[in-house]
């Protein structure tokens, strides 16, 4: 366990075998998303109620799934950054901050589109709907602090306090549709529960669920190996990889 | 399947413009997602790889 942990704080050691995972999470995601996606739009049965507008479902809830564990992970690596001054922590942290925003964007995109048809309005100030744009400017403000402050030690740091403080707003999330009467209905999928839809609903999602986490692997192993180039670029490896034309 | 013609398909039941909307946004930001990455990690590869070598050849 030590030893792992040890060796995740080494970015040559991240550098290589991110480069031998992306094939695999690459395959995963084309394999979910691909698969995900033809179940959703051609095979699943419509809502009774909603009719065909229900399939935006399939891209609404795993954006925000994947925008609000992206925080936390965001959270949790600022969390060792500061702790342990672990230097791939920091760069996770700021890799990961617009890959959170375009899907914090997607969920409310997509939620709008669908809460036209479905409440007759594109938004309404929803106490779910309040928290996921407040995410979405938590998202900016960390990559407002990473583009303004030049220091990279000082903006991780930076960032990583405003990740932690953010973090309260997860739950906040999570539960607005328990706490406030509020139109956006409840969750789809629950640990101790079986979902309230039949079973040709939600598998196609659970299989876009896991597309959407493949994707989000694949882009964040691309993201951090081109930030371990750039914060390591005057090591000894760094230069061998870019003599050597490329990775 | 579902749909039983084409045309049924884009139509999604008369709601065709949100579902495809949707779909669409998703498309292009899954897109700019992985692309940007890919082009920006390249482009900045080659820009160190030569900065690298004008350095050599100076020192």
């Amino acid at each position: 366990m030590w030893a792992f942990f040890h060796k995740l704080g080494s970015p040559k050691w991240f550098y290589d075998i991110a480069g031998k995972w992306i094939p695999w999470f690459g395959a995963l995601a084309v394999l979910a998303l691909g698969s995900g996606l033809l179940w959703a739009l051609l095979f699943a049965p419509a809502d009774y109620q909603q009719g065909n507008s229900f399939r935006i479902i399939y891209i609404h809830v795993p954006a925000a799934i994947l925008a609000q564990s992206c925080f936390m992970m965001m959270a949790v690596a600022g969390a060792i950054g500061l702790i342990w001054k672990m230097k791939l922590a920091d760069m996770f942290l700021k890799a990961a901050a617009p890959v959170g925003a375009s899907f914090t964007f997607l969920a409310l995109f997509t939620g709008a589109v669908w809460g036209k048809p479905t409440w007759g309005s594109w938004w309404v100030w929803d106490a779910r709907l309040t928290a996921m744009l407040i995410l979405l400017f938590l998202y900016f403000g960390i990559i407002a602090l990473q583009a303004a402050i030049e220091d990279a030690t000082v903006a991780a740091k930076a960032s990583a306090v405003l990740a932690l403080v953010g973090l309260v707003n997860i739950p906040i999330i999570k539960y607005s549709v328990d706490w406030w009467n509020t139109l956006h209905q409840p969750a789809t999928f629950k640990l101790t529960e079986k979902p309230a839809m039949p079973a040709e609903m939600w598998m196609p999602l659970l299989v876009m669920v896991i597309g959407f986490y493949s994707f989000f692997a694949l882009v964040m192993l691309i993201r951090t190996r081109n930030e371990i180039l750039e914060r390591e670029r005057r090591t000894r490896w760094v230069k061998d990889i870019l003599m050597s034309g490329g990775r | 399947m579902y749909f039983s013609s084409l045309a049924e398909f884009v139509a999604m039941g008369g709601h065709g413009v949100y579902v495809w909307l949707a779909y669409a946004v998703f498309a292009v930001i899954m897109c700019a997602n992985l692309v940007v990455p890919v082009v920006q990690g390249k482009q900045r590869v080659r820009q160190l790889a030569q900065r690298l070598k004008r350095e050599e050849t100076a020192s």
